[in-house]
């Protein structure tokens, strides 16, 4: 019998209806509380376990203590094999993290875990791509790919994945700075990858007309990508999935996911360089950025790939910038931005710029 | 209005196979056992059991009458199929391309043999030439998307001959799949261009897009919104200064037959739909016709023969010299029957006959847009009159019930009229494109409209029946999932897949 876990962020997304943006932080979820704000994850997960228990599928279920996903178990009517503890009113993301931990230790097939960015980011710290995640949307911020569009999508794709199985794939998880987005700035960081089912349809909305198939998409664009490489140029590769399938398609396995990589001649020639490794490989030569957009705001410079700065894109030029994106992924973010830091470069990138969509197929789209 | 199709089965099985019907020994029609065999085939390549259904002749006819009571088809109901021009078929083509002097001729026949069909041809690429503003037409593509692959290769063999690299072709993110698809396949680079806020090409977005690398812009003119694109002049320029050409995707020429010409508009290369614009029938993927147009300067590269005339000795002949032809694109001269269908048609219509078709084409596509402002749950994107076809988007009616453009479309059905085209262009949230066509009356029009405020309602009063639709045809939703990736189309995978 398969095994399910669930990790229930109690105080999630109680920070939104209040205008808090989130709650990262205990001084935080005080705050909420004072203004009036109400737990919403809670019956959100009972949603989600009800769907599961609906669709008649066999698994044991693994919670963690209280409010983290027994109380939320029993309401939905299951039996559950509770393990940790914590203290009732005031968990933490420490307690994330030791529940994902403990999870990983007893061999789950599946955590489920209702939360938002924040919730996300904490577990993927504690077992990184180690167990699939599944994420049951109930937080403020929902930047990372990880969440299915309701807690009802959230029990249906669960199901499918402990009855029948579905692939999985790596997905951002993305956190903004909270004290900065109070102030109306969005920064949001790449905070790494997650391993999750993927299931096109219910996991994120796609607009009609993009194909969904992800994964085939990027290797359409890669492989293209790679007819376009010269010898003797050097290809500087940001960081993203769809990247990354450029350089598993020549071959190279252990390119950097969150960091830069450097390629010559169709080969890996430096791991995880820094903005100064860059600019000494580069003096003088040839070199093509590839990149893709970072996250659901679209940013094509300046999120999660800060190593390409301004003396970068500058030496490389701006027409030796290749940009890739999947149409799923463009139907989520229809415009690009730049945020390199130096804002009279940001202005040189604005207007349309061609994007790399498809084995030849390239789309205008506009920098914003 | 009450409609129930037809729904021939045996249980729970639909009418069966032609195959299941078969019986060893039952006949037809019976052929002479003792005509010689005039090439004697190597025994190789003979076949010894050919596997073909064996039946009497009201058997066969039966089981095909039966299939078509399973069926829309325009004989029998509204068809308004967005972009696929879905107008009647006038049944006089069928009886001349039934004759025997167009039906009994084969393509080996010696040249003076055949003095009227090649003259037919002549006649009709000239026709045809007039009506789009260019100087020659090959009449050999057998589809529309045959014709822009031609199309394509033809761009390419131009650029080639000047000895330049071209490898982007740009196509609007309206245009039809087929665009797409064509110009990757000819090996071109596609580059897309959004429409701006008005539903039409966005030129800052084209003027990006075009450079030395631009081989080519793909335009369906009215675009696939059924707006003209109005700024075709400053569109043409900025291509044609970049040093690229211009083609011209005929899918719509219906809103503009007569009116204005692709040719003057700037065009190069012209794509005709005869299965559309000219009435000749649509079937599953064939047999259709896509004669390609293009302007004098891209004439030495069409494909040959051409059809030529002789004043001297007063005779049409096959011309087969032409050297920097791009060669072949398909066997003998085309579709020879659909091209008798097309040019019975363009005589009976003469030129105020096709200026009608659009002007009737286009103001039944208007009458039912206006009708339509007072259903709720539909509204229109882009404001101002269309040509022969509307887009309207479901989105208002899927946020009110949660109802579907796809449940509103299989829905209309129940009503015994087609489905529009939905969800294309993809740009339309929730999309519906309607395309009424000139045959249809005003009644015809209403009983839409009609329909489509009793769906409406329906949705909001029990959304279930629309998502369960259609109830009251011969088959139920289908699962187009399923049907386009495990799709069955022969005996032999059935029987494959039985096993």
């Amino acid at each position: 019998m398969k095994k399910l876990g669930l990790i229930v962020n109690p105080i999630a997304g109680m920070g939104g209806r209040v205008g808090l943006k989130g709650t990262n932080g205990a001084d935080v979820v005080a705050k909420a509380l004072k203004l009036g704000a109400k737990p919403v994850s809670s019956a959100r997960a009972v949603e989600t376990l009800r769907v599961l228990t609906r669709a008649g599928v066999e698994f044991e279920l693994i919670t963690y203590q209280d409010e983290m996903g027994a109380a939320e178990a029993s309401e939905a009517g299951l039996e559950a094999r509770v393990v940790g503890r914590i203290t009732s009113g005031q968990t933490t993301a420490e307690d994330t993290k030791n529940a994902a931990g403990e999870m990983l230790e007893l061999g789950v097939d599946l955590i489920l875990a209702a939360g938002g960015d924040g919730t996300m980011s904490d577990i993927i710290e504690a077992i990184g791509t180690q167990v699939p995640v599944l994420g049951i949307p109930t937080g403020v911020k929902m930047h990372s790919a990880t969440f299915a569009n309701t807690p009802e999508s959230a029990g249906q794709v669960a199901a499918h994945f402990l009855s029948e199985g579905l692939p999985l794939r790596d997905a951002e998880v993305m956190d903004i700075d909270e004290d900065a987005y109070r102030e109306n700035r969005l920064i949001a960081e790449l905070k790494g990858y997650a391993r999750v089912p993927y299931e096109p349809v219910m996991m994120q909305t796609t607009k009609e007309g993009s194909t969904g198939f992800e994964l085939a998409d990027q290797k359409a664009i890669a492989r293209w990508t790679i007819e376009l490489m010269e010898r003797g140029r050097m290809y500087i590769l940001g960081p993203g999935t769809t990247t990354r399938a450029v350089a598993e398609e020549l071959g190279i396995y252990n390119s950097t996911l969150l960091g830069v990589d450097l390629i010559l001649d169709f080969k890996l020639l430096v791991r995880d360089v820094n903005e100064r490794q860059i600019l000494e490989a580069i003096k003088g030569k040839p070199a093509t950025i590839i990149v893709s957009p970072i996250g659901k705001q679209g940013f094509i410079l300046g999120r999660g790939n800060q190593q390409l700065s301004p003396a970068v894109v500058r030496e490389v030029g701006k027409k030796n910038i290749l940009v890739l994106t999947t149409p799923h992924k463009f139907s989520l973010t229809p415009t690009l931005k730049v945020d390199t830091g130096d804002s009279e470069l940001d202005d040189e990138f604005r207007g349309y710029i061609p994007v790399i969509v498809g084995y030849l197929q390239t789309r205008m789209v506009k920098v914003v | 209005m009450t409609y129930r199709q037809a729904r021939w089965a045996r249980g729970e099985c639909l009418e069966p196979l032609v195959f299941e019907l078969s019986r060893a020994g039952r006949k037809g029609v019976s052929l002479h056992p003792e005509v010689p065999a005039r090439i004697k085939i190597p025994d190789n390549l003979t076949r010894r059991s050919l596997e073909l259904p064996e039946l009497s002749e009201p058997q066969v006819v039966r089981h095909y009458t039966r299939l078509s009571q399973m069926n829309y088809g325009v004989d029998l109901v509204f068809y308004p199929i967005g972009s696929c021009t879905m107008k009647y078929n006038p049944k006089v083509c069928d009886e001349l391309a039934g004759a025997e002097e167009a039906a009994c001729i084969h393509p080996h026949q010696a040249e003076e043999t055949v003095q009227g069909a090649l003259e037919l041809m002549y006649r009709l690429e000239r026709y045809l030439a007039e009506i789009a503003g260019v100087s020659r037409v090959c009449l050999q593509p057998s589809a529309g998307a045959h014709g822009e692959l031609l199309g394509m290769l033809l761009v390419r063999a131009y650029h080639k001959s000047k000895g330049e690299s071209r490898t982007e072709v740009i196509v609007p993110d309206s245009a039809h799949g087929t665009n797409f698809a064509s110009a990757a396949m000819a090996g071109f680079n596609v580059i897309i261009v959004p429409s701006n806020n008005r539903g039409r090409v966005d030129l800052k977005a084209l003027r990006a897009a075009v450079s030395e690398k631009t081989a080519a812009l793909m335009l369906t003119n009215p675009n696939t919104l059924g707006l003209f694109e109005d700024e075709i002049s400053e569109i043409a320029k900025t291509v044609h200064t970049a040093g690229g050409l211009l083609y011209y995707d005929g899918a719509n020429m219906n809103g503009i037959l007569g009116k204005v010409r692709p040719g003057d508009m700037g065009f190069d290369i012209v794509h005709f739909n005869l299965h559309k614009t000219f009435s000749t029938p649509h079937g599953g993927g064939g047999p259709g016709a896509g004669p390609v147009g293009v302007v004098r300067k891209l004439e030495k590269f069409l494909p040959g023969p051409v059809v030529e005339y002789d004043r001297r000795r007063k005779r049409y002949y096959l011309d087969y010299n032409r050297p920097k032809s791009i060669g072949k694109i398909r066997s003998f001269y085309g579709n020879f029957g659909v091209l008798v269908k097309a040019y019975t048609y363009l005589l009976m219509m003469g030129k105020e006959g096709l200026e009608e078709v659009a002007e009737t084409a286009v103001l039944n596509a208007n009458y039912i847009m206006r009708k339509m402002a007072d259903v709720g749950g539909f509204e229109v994107k882009f404001n101002g009159p269309c040509k022969h076809e509307v887009v309207f988007s479901a989105e208002p009616l899927k946020r009110e019930t949660g109802v579907t453009a796809r449940d509103v479309a299989k829905r209309l059905l129940d009503y015994g009229m087609h489905a529009p085209t939905y969800y294309f262009p993809p740009i339309v949230p929730e999309a519906l494109m309607v395309e009424p066509t000139e045959t249809e009356t005003k009644e015809e029009l209403d009983r839409f409209v009609a329909a489509m405020d009793e769906i409406a309602e329906e949705a909001r009063l029990s959304p279930e029946k629309l998502r369960a639709a259609p109830t009251a045809t011969a088959i139920g939703r289908l699962d187009e999932v399923k049907a386009s990736r495990e799709p069955i189309l022969s005996w032999k995978m059935y029987r494959k897949l039985a096993k």
